[in-house]
């Protein structure tokens, strides 16, 4: 990603340079400059300067329900737009709040700026009403974090964090600002010069012998494979990748956050990888003689048994995080360096290649394995969430920005909505927040208002955050929420039935009647309980003009497969117990054939 | 994978608020075991030096070492286990000391190179500086005296010959370089 240093030009903005300004002017001049149009937040004390000063400035606030939700918010929003997100609290509980949406944004590698406010600085320590030392508690969950305590360097502070939150490795910064440097003034001073940062290193080009090596075992490789993570999107890799795929022919797997990095429907895609990746994915991984990983971080979920992984494979590992390389898997020629970069290096020494048997090879395990065929489905009657998720992937045609909660749903998200685009499934992967896909949702539809936007969530995570629906209100905009309702904590449902013997501990959930609730906010809402109903819904919430809750009703007990269980060896999945029609829970069966 | 060994890194860093904060968190963080930690002002205005020694296999050292990178106060990191190097750490002890057994105390002293700093009529207190085995060498001597209290430091450490540590470093993580 290709830094540039230029202050986005924002017509709306008077030349104040050199004027005496207070500190709450000094946050949102800077914001400003640092392209911010819309900040998420809530207001409180030691912020209350900030949003006084804020009507002067074009930026626009949503105000959200929680600040969970303003963190999320900013972390959709820079999600879909590949901009930084900004939210902004207030002291003690508000600055806590942002916490869960802080650490969300890093385990994902999101640019994200947060302000927050702070107790006057000569009651730091004092335990002062509403104080937190929220620099202290987000250390270890952002990429960097501020205290300010003078006007005089809210500026650069602000402008730092924006620099260290897009650059390099993304990643969340915090900015505390004491209510004492909110109120006092200084003369506003910008810069649009180099940012000099002696200890940060956020630039790392791959080295020629490294590139040489890689050349080398790709050039000799019998049974290689691709594996494309989010760091291929916040490369804005995908067209490289593309065209090393189309030289190469090696076949390509993709990590949750990967999804949409390389089109699904390309013929040389195998689909998800890891512990609810496809069977033939994880089979082909543990077969395989060479992984070539561009940007992804080999998380457990993804290798299950270490021991076991990828046994017979080298690994090329293309990172731009070099804490990253050897983490979890030993790299044979790690590459540090931008996605993009790498491949566009790699390109012109690697030869054309067709890989015949390898390719016939995956082709077999494939077939035998099987392709959810869910079109050819016996249609019991029973809404089932596999066949809401395909619906909705045929009826918005894969074209909606979809954001999906954690858990059951999210994994049939990524079986069963197929992503040709990057930045098209915005998904909580590495820390799995519940809660998530509301907020992160309508923090999209601000970064890209003529998306489709889509939530897909469960009954569980939707209630977390659902009070954000009066955000959506309140803002007048749209988001179209599928609630794949099954009244159970899915997937802890699941795994209590797999291995804690089918006690379901804490795991039934009653709900509200949500098409109520949808109603209750001025909204629609709509209850689903057949698969008839499935597509005049969708087509109702598209065409319906604001955001649309749609109860899907769907069946209780389904589980999500095929699977490796936690700690298990990659190829060793469980599979669907069971062909259709002789048990009745277990109607999605798999075919040889996909559509 | 290569044995655990104990590590000395010695780590520049900014001298700025909160900065021991983010290193010690680190540590915690990714269950990197701190042996000890020691830090204080450099010659050059604005840099902090910290010697951190820990148990650390190769492949671990070089997760320490590009963790520590990452950290934006972070200026330099130098994994001087393997070079030549001076470690010191400096110790106060205080030991009982009857009149008739000052002279064989003193003595010890001399051994050790250590320096009696303090004297009262029943007790006696030494400082000594050296290499960790080394002040565990006099301790384990002292102790039939009866040690009544004892504090020290953490181990501070620097490479040998004309090395200069300037402070725009052109030095990035092993880790980019090589496989552990």
């Amino acid at each position: 990603m290709k830094e540039t240093l230029v202050t986005p030009a924002n017509p709306k903005l008077k030349n104040r340079i050199g004027e005496t300004l207070s500190g709450s002017q000094i946050i949102w001049e800077a914001l400003v400059r640092e392209g911010v149009e819309v900040c998420f937040g809530y207001p409180g004390g030691a912020i209350m300067p900030a949003y006084d000063a804020m009507v002067e400035y074009p930026i626009h606030h949503v105000l959200t329900r929680h600040e969970q939700g303003a963190s999320h918010m900013a972390d959709g929003y820079a999600r879909a737009s590949g901009k930084v997100g900004c939210c902004i609290a207030t002291s003690g509980p508000g600055a806590t709040n942002l916490v869960t949406g802080i650490a969300t944004a890093m385990l994902d590698s999101i640019p994200m700026v947060c302000i927050t406010g702070q107790v006057p600085s000569h009651l730091i320590g004092s335990d002062a009403f509403q104080e937190t030392d929220i620099t202290g508690c987000t250390i270890p969950i952002t990429k960097h974090n501020y205290l300010v305590t003078r006007p005089e360097q809210i500026a650069p502070t602000i402008r730092e964090a924006f620099y260290i939150a897009r650059s390099g490795r993304p990643g969340p910064v915090l900015v505390d600002i004491t209510k004492d440097a909110q109120q006092q003034s200084c003369v506003f001073e910008w810069s649009d010069g180099e940012i000099v940062l002696p200890g940060y290193r956020p630039d790392y080009a791959p080295l020629a012998d490294q590139i040489e090596d890689a050349v080398e075992l790709i050039r000799t490789a019998k049974r290689p494979i691709i594996f494309a993570g989010h760091g291929v999107m916040k490369a804005e890799a995908t067209e490289a990748l593309e065209n090393f795929v189309e030289k190469t022919n090696i076949p390509v797997a993709c990590t949750l956050l990967g999804l949409g990095g390389f089109p699904a429907t390309h013929p040389r895609n195998l689909g998800m990888m890891g512990m609810h990746g496809e069977t033939w994915v994880n089979k082909a991984i543990q077969d395989a003689d060479l992984i070539i990983a561009v940007g992804m971080r080999f998380d457990d979920r993804v290798t299950g048994n270490l021991k076991t992984y990828a046994p017979t494979a080298k690994k090329i590992h293309i990172e731009l995080d070099p804490a990253e390389i050897n983490k979890n898997v030993h790299a044979d020629v790690p590459i540090v360096g931008d996605a993009r970069e790498v491949l566009e290096e790699l390109m012109p020494h690697v030869g054309d290649c067709d890989r015949a048997d390898w390719l016939a090879y995956i082709d077999e395990i494939k077939g035998d394995s099987a392709v959810r065929d869910i079109k050819n489905l016996p249609d019991l009657g029973k809404l089932y969430a596999a066949h809401v998720i395909h619906d909705l992937y045929r009826f918005t045609e894969g074209k909606a920005l979809v954001v999906t909660d954690v858990g059951q749903h999210q994994m049939w998200e990524a079986q069963y909505y197929k992503h040709d685009y990057p930045r098209k499934l915005l998904t909580s992967g590495g820390l799995g927040t519940m809660g998530f896909a509301l907020p992160a949702a309508i923090g999209a539809k601000f970064a890209e208002p003529g998306e489709s936007v889509w939530v897909i969530c469960g009954d569980g995570g939707f209630q977390m955050t659902q009070a954000e629906l009066s955000t959506c209100a309140q803002e007048g905009i749209k988001v179209n929420v599928a609630i794949i309702n099954n009244g159970f904590l899915g997937m802890v449902r699941q795994w209590q039935e797999f291995f804690y013997g089918g006690r379901y501990v804490a795991t039934p959930m009653l709900s509200p009647d949500f098409v109520k609730i949808a109603e209750a906010h001025g909204l629609t809402g709509i209850r689903v309980e057949k698969r008839s109903e499935v597509e005049a819904a969708v087509r109702k919430a598209e065409a319906t003009k604001g955001t649309v809750v749609i109860d899907f009703r769907v069946e209780q007990e389904d589980s999500v497969y095929p699977m490796v269980p936690a700690g298990a060896t990659l190829g060793d999945m469980i599979q669907r117990p069971s062909k259709p029609g002789t048990h009745e829970h277990n109607p999605i069966f798999e075919t040889g054939e996909d559509e | 994978m290569s044995e655990s060994v104990k590590r000395t890194f010695a780590v520049f860093v900014e001298d700025k608020p909160g900065v021991l904060n983010r290193v010690a968190s680190l540590f915690r963080r990714r269950s990197f075991n701190i042996d000890s930690l020691n830090v204080g002002a450099t010659h050059e205005a604005g840099v902090s030096r910290m010697t951190i020694v820990c148990d650390a296999d190769e492949n671990k050292a070089k997760r320490i070492e590009a963790n520590l990178y990452k950290m934006v106060n972070v200026l330099w990191v130098d994994d001087i286990t393997h070079k030549q190097s001076i470690n010191r750490v400096l110790a106060l002890i205080k030991v009982n000391c009857s009149r008739d057994q000052r002279a064989e105390i003193l003595r010890i002293c001399e051994v050790f190179r250590a320096r009696a700093i303090d004297m009262s009529p029943e007790r006696v207190t030494i400082e000594i500086t050296g290499p960790q085995e080394k002040v565990e060498g006099l301790v384990s001597v002292l102790k039939p005296f009866g040690i009544l209290e004892l504090v020290q430091t953490g181990t501070v450490a620097m490479t040998r010959g004309v090395e200069k540590h300037s402070r725009a470093h052109p030095t990035v993580p092993a880790s980019r370089h090589s496989a552990a």
